[in-house]
């Protein structure tokens, strides 16, 4: 845990030592940095963890595969579906489930939406981050009408759970497909105002350029995927490498950047919007007709030996290792989420830079702090 | 007509006619004095009440509508709550140094009201120096905020004084060439002179392109000078929580709170004096029937127009922009503005030398 000099002494070099958080308006959650200052410069920061800890993966333990993929919705809560997508995807795969269409293209439907709001939090969030709060508000109209599609065929705006092994929960609303038509034409729209009031504006590019800036090889070497790896110009779409559900039937790019800096990073995040719209354009007037469900046991158990699937989140690659004895628990989960991989670039990341650049790049890295502790 | 300088007249000449003029002065005086404490609670609260309307407007909200009409009295039940509560002083804080400087704050936006010349022969102090007053008097409300982020022992304070410090003392620079330029142009310090050189027409559209860009960088400069955004960095929320006054609570931080848009309102009111002609009405040259009717409009409502669009516009800003990193800030003062603004000057004396303004 905490190293004897660092946590509210000041070193005897005559650096501020200063807490950033549990408890700070920048760090979205109980994410708590010990940063070294040289008056404005950052000399060395050291993320502690643990604070929001709840021990999901031991409880994962003790519920059968049917219930442990509800606890997943609390790990990243931005992305709950996603993570909900990718824990089924290892039960099935265990279990050899062969998926209905139907549920295959609602799953992945929702998964863009999911993907969508969260980088629209993660957009108006990092304004805020640099200072402006009017984004937060624009980005939240716009989540709000994905929530409303969420809330009326999942029952939940948040922690969606609308996933089982073997397909969905329950047959998509009446409204779906015209409330996500609704949403495309609005969104088309909205996403012009966004690059206007944020993109193009001076004073956002100054803060964001030549900062924050990462190799290819440190991006690999500290494991990060996602948009963080994207815009270093790694190849590392989780649906391009290693397609799951209908994602190779699809067509769509993977958002690539060379610039590894920060702005590479949130033009990255903004066209994955504009792919996931165009995802969501093609699946949404060819849901397929028949069952939304396969017909499966009432009791899952899985046969003995290890499973691993990973997905792509809207932060990157989450993963799920099951390790099965045969029963109706698994042994062992171990979940690879990676907000935790891009958390500790961040030292690399900002030393030498000033304060501002800290919480500007943090705010790039797109951390969910549940997702980092678990 | 009506208007506050027959008011004050009738005042006057009621006090003189009861009283002996010692003392009818001295009654003038405290009159004067209760009217600035009393204008600057309303400003305070009309302001607060204000930006949270145009930030409701701007981000598509509806902002405070609960207490009173439409929130309208919002504000008052904030003053109220901050009013009743404890006001802590951190332990290991400087509790002399932490205790006065809110009031160091208040005094400075106080006094900055003197000279300031809200309606037509409505002043309370017309001092012929009233210009280098203001730019002078302006400087010391960096004392308090120092003050503030020394004495209460926490470390985003300091950070948010040290930057404070850095940036109100280098924007101060273009402020005050700015503000030359039109003292070039008038040929005078007090602001009764600067308003009455308008009365032909707004220093900003008599002075041609210079007298523009003076203006522009002058509201650049008391955006940075009064830490509002997107020059908000001694406060910067979501690096250092709440800057200078992390550790401030209560009445206390109502007071830096208070002093923080009285002085929004000061810097709008000397921007409107000196460029958009104070209380001047607004003439176009020969058309005289529109400017008869232009007259009708008491002299305070433009006042207060101005100001209050000016202050609509810093407002603007801050809920536009995102905010600048400091060195970022200290580049934009030194590297740019400054250099412009002394250019500026320097075009200015020509055009006022060979008389080519209107």
């Amino acid at each position: 845990m905490y190293r004897t000099t660092d946590i509210l002494t000041s070193s005897t070099s005559g650096d501020m030592v200063i807490n950033v958080g549990p408890q700070h308006p920048a760090t979205h959650g109980v994410l708590h940095l010990v940063i070294t200052l040289n008056g404005e410069t950052i000399k060395k920061i050291e993320p502690h963890l643990g604070y929001i800890h709840r021990s999901i993966e031991k409880m994962c333990e003790s519920l059968t595969y049917r219930q442990f993929i509800y606890v997943t919705s609390r790990m990243d809560y931005l992305s709950a579906h996603i993570n909900n997508h990718a824990c089924a995807l290892c039960v099935e795969k265990g279990l050899q489930i062969e998926v209905p269409p139907r549920a295959q293209v609602v799953r992945v439907i929702l998964d863009e939406l999911t993907r969508i709001a969260s980088h629209e939090l993660w957009w108006g969030a990092m304004a805020m981050d640099l200072g402006a709060f009017t984004p937060f508000f624009h980005a939240f109209r716009e989540r709000e009408m994905i929530n409303e599609i969420m809330e009326e065929t999942c029952g939940a705006r948040l922690t969606m759970n609308y996933i089982v092994p073997g397909g969905v929960m329950m047959d998509i609303h009446p409204n779906f497909q015209k409330k996500i038509k609704e949403f495309i034409v609005l969104y088309k729209q909205k996403i012009n105002e966004y690059h206007e009031l944020v993109t193009g504006n001076v004073i956002f590019e100054n803060r964001m350029k030549n900062i924050g800036t990462l190799t290819a090889e440190q991006v690999i070497s500290y494991g990060c995927s996602g948009p963080v790896a994207r815009g270093s110009g790694v190849k590392s779409d989780i649906r391009k490498l290693y397609p799951y559900e209908i994602y190779d039937k699809l067509d769509f790019e993977e958002a690539l950047e060379t610039g590894g800096d920060s702005y590479a990073r949130y033009l990255i995040r903004m066209r994955e919007m504009e792919q996931s719209i165009k995802i969501i354009e093609q699946l949404v007037d060819n849901i397929p007709d028949g069952d939304f469900q396969a017909k499966t046991k009432a009791v899952l158990k899985l046969p003995k030996g290890e499973f691993y699937t990973s997905v792509e989140t809207a932060r990157g690659e989450l993963g799920v290792y099951i390790v099965s004895e045969g029963g109706t628990t698994p042994y062992r989960i171990k979940f690879r989420s990676p907000g935790f991989s891009n958390l500790s670039i961040l030292n690399d990341m900002v030393k030498g830079g000033k304060i501002g650049d800290l919480i500007a790049a943090m705010g790039t890295l797109d951390l969910v702090i549940p997702d980092i502790d678990r | 007509m009506w208007s506050f300088s027959n008011i004050a007249n009738e005042i006057h000449t009621w006090l003189s006619s009861q009283l002996p003029p010692i003392w009818a002065t001295i009654v003038e005086m405290v009159i004067a004095g209760v009217a600035v404490i009393g204008l600057f609670a309303i400003l305070g609260l009309v302001l607060v009440i204000m930006e949270r309307k145009v930030a409701a407007w701007i981000q598509i909200r509806l902002g405070p509508n609960r207490v009173g009409p439409k929130g309208m009295f919002q504000s008052m039940a904030d003053t109220v709550k901050l009013l009743v509560k404890e006001g802590m002083t951190p332990n290991g804080a400087d509790k002399l140094m932490f205790n006065v400087a809110p009031f160091i704050a208040m005094i400075v936006a106080m006094l900055l009201m003197a000279p300031i010349g809200f309606a037509k022969d409505f002043q309370l102090w017309d001092l012929n120096i009233g210009v280098l007053y203001i730019t002078a008097i302006s400087s010391i409300s960096v004392i308090g905020i120092l003050m503030a982020g020394w004495a209460s022992n926490n470390k985003y304070s300091l950070l948010g004084a040290m930057r404070s410090g850095a940036q109100i003392v280098s924007y101060e620079l273009s402020a005050g060439l700015a503000i030359l330029t039109i003292i070039v142009l008038t040929g005078s310090l007090q602001l009764s002179d600067i308003v009455q050189a308008q009365a032909d027409g707004w220093w900003i559209f008599k002075g041609h392109l210079p007298v523009i860009i003076a203006f522009l960088i002058f509201i650049t400069a008391v955006t940075a000078e009064t830490n509002r955004a997107p020059f908000d960095l001694a406060e910067a929320e979501s690096e250092l929580t709440a800057g200078f006054h992390t550790e401030y609570s209560g009445m206390k931080f109502a007071l830096f709170f208070l002093a923080e848009y009285i002085n929004v309102f000061i810097v709008c009111a000397i921007g409107a004096t000196l460029f958009l002609g104070g209380w001047m009405p607004f003439h176009i040259g020969n058309w005289e029937g529109f400017n008869h009717v232009m007259d009708y409009i008491p002299s305070s409502v433009w006042f207060f127009g101005k100001t209050f669009f000016l202050i609509f516009v810093i407002m603007w800003f801050r809920w536009t922009f995102p905010r600048l990193r400091i060195d970022q800030l200290l580049n934009l003062e030194w590297k740019y503005l400054l250099p412009i603004s002394m250019i500026n000057l320097l075009l200015v004396t020509l055009i006022a030398i060979l008389g080519w303004h209107f």
